[in-house]
């Protein structure tokens, strides 16, 4: 069956992300200067009052985290989600500190076995040969 | 900072001669449609002018539509605040000489059409929330109203959505160009399907075909002008991120900085304000809006809009075209913002014309919660 959501196009400096995410590990990048790992991957710090932008590399991350906000989708957006609704989105707080958006993978989404706060470890779903997604399900 | 207060006035303003569903009709269409209409309100025509604004189309296609050549362009598009945020840069041009006559124009056929770009999945942002099917504003604001939610409780957040939409809809009854306007009572909102929960239908903005259009001019050129005046007192504008996962605080809009440096420019406060244009694209944009310009404090503005206040009769005039939520909402709503503004600080509004009112807060929110452009606007 043919894939019918967009995908990641991957650019010099997410390869790593993609490559790694495939592998199935959780990859971040990380300042040195501000001692702090960051969403979304880019080879320069983004924030504006760290004094070596440019002093960043990568880091392996545990892939824990928790429920910052979720949505659960009743009109899919577009043609490739029709067969998903109701599915969740949602943006999840990692161990290490930054948000990142995602899914959860729970069967019949509600509000009430979806919480803010709730634990939640990451999974990675394949979807083509080269990218696999990082999505979360209920630790 | 400049003192730029009362150095441009709005002189004329319209939609485009059809809105609702109209297919068959361009975006362009629409903006020029708009645009003629906007200058004959003013008493101009296409002549007159010399600084070309818009937003959704770049000012290049949009000017050879138009026939003209300007000696000021802006292209400023950062969503539907942009034609908000284009009173600032007009203002600006204006006073240092590269234009006189400023066109504001915006047209979209986004019911019939409905063929914008999405975002680029080959973009450093976007290319971790499209292939989720975080896609969109209704499911973008979803997720930062459940914040809201999960902070200042469900039940209270869900009751200020509701005021919200209940009273919106009243006023859209009084406006003929209303899109929306069967009666809607809290079971018909509560009732309404679920579109990206905690978004049902009816916290959603109109996807209609409009267009609107306005002239802002030198203080000098509006002494000719056709109708009174309504001066610019304060702008501001800012953004804080493009995709929703980058939002600092999901709860808290760049309003809050645009709200206060507008009103601190105009030298006023909120409470000098008789009515308020407050872009709603969403229920939940009305509440996070209304408390990050400081009309009340965080986790206030489900009780600030109890109880029907911002309705007819009510002692909070606001979107009083009855809004993106039931008047009209082509992708882009705030252009009409300042529409129904430069309208009610007229008296033009006939049936829902509220009393006499001489200060006007309007606020348009753009991207997903994104930028803000606010701006006072004032009657002599």
């Amino acid at each position: 069956m043919t894939y019918k959501k967009p995908i990641p196009v991957p650019q010099g400096e997410s390869d790593f992300y993609w490559e790694k995410a495939k592998a199935g590990e959780l990859w971040l990048r990380y300042c040195n200067s501000c001692a702090q790992s960051y969403f979304y991957p880019t080879d320069i710090c983004r924030n504006k009052d760290c004094s070596n932008p440019r002093d960043t590399d990568w880091i392996k991350v545990s892939g824990k985290a928790t429920l910052f906000t979720f949505g659960i989708v009743h009109r899919a957006p577009h043609p490739g989600f029709v067969d998903d609704v109701p599915y969740v989105t949602a943006i999840v707080e990692l161990e290490e500190g930054p948000k990142m958006p995602t899914n959860i993978v729970i069967d019949n989404p509600s509000s009430d076995n979806l919480k803010i706060g709730m634990p939640l470890e990451v999974v990675f779903e394949d979807i083509t040969e080269k990218i696999a997604l990082p999505k979360f399900k209920p630790a | 900072m400049t003192d730029l207060r009362k150095t441009v006035a709005i002189v004329g303003v319209d939609e485009s001669d059809e809105i609702g569903k109209i297919p068959g009709k361009s975006n362009l269409q629409h903006h020029a449609e708009a645009a003629h209409n906007a200058l004959a309100d003013a008493g101009m025509t296409m002549k007159d002018v010399n600084g070309l604004f818009t937003a959704g189309t770049s000012t290049l296609n949009l000017a050879e539509y138009l026939g003209i050549e300007p000696s000021f362009t802006d292209t400023t598009a950062v969503g539907g605040s942009s034609f908000v945020i284009h009173i600032a840069h007009a203002m600006a041009a204006i006073n240092a000489g590269y234009c006189d006559v400023a066109l504001v124009t915006h047209g979209e056929a986004g019911r019939s059409r409905r063929t914008r770009p999405g975002p680029d999945p080959a973009d450093p942002g976007p290319q971790y929330e499209i292939p989720y099917g975080l896609m969109g504003p209704p499911i973008n604001y979803a997720m930062a109203a459940r914040r809201y939610m999960h902070m200042y409780g469900e039940d209270k957040a869900r009751q200020g959505m509701a005021e919200v939409a209940v009273a919106t809809r009243k006023w859209a009854q009084m406006n003929p160009k209303a899109y929306m306007k069967d009666d809607m009572s809290f079971d018909d909102y509560h009732n309404s399907r679920w579109i990206s929960e905690p978004f049902h239908l009816l916290d959603c903005c109109l996807v209609t075909d409009a267009g609107g259009a306005y002239v802002i001019t030198s203080a000098e050129r509006a002494k000719d002008a056709k109708k009174k005046p309504v001066w610019v007192l304060g702008a501001a504008e800012s953004h804080d991120h493009n995709i929703i996962s980058q939002m600092p605080d999901l709860t808290r809009s760049v309003a809050k900085n645009t709200g206060p440096a507008a009103l601190k420019m105009a030298g006023l406060t909120h409470d000098d304000m008789d009515l308020a244009m407050i872009y709603d694209s969403f229920t939940y944009t009305v509440l996070a809006t209304l408390e990050s310009l400081g009309f009340c404090g965080p986790g206030e503005a489900p009780d600030f809009v109890a109880n029907q206040r911002t309705a007819p009769g009510g002692d909070f005039a606001m979107n009083t075209s009855g809004g993106g939520l039931s008047y009209t909402h082509s992708g882009m709503y705030g252009m009409f913002l300042i529409l129904e503004a430069v309208r009610q600080l007229r008296g033009e509004c006939g049936e829902r014309q509220i009393d006499n009112p001489k200060l006007c807060l309007v606020n348009g929110t753009g991207g997903q919660l994104s930028s803000t452009g606010t701006t006072v606007l004032a009657v002599d």
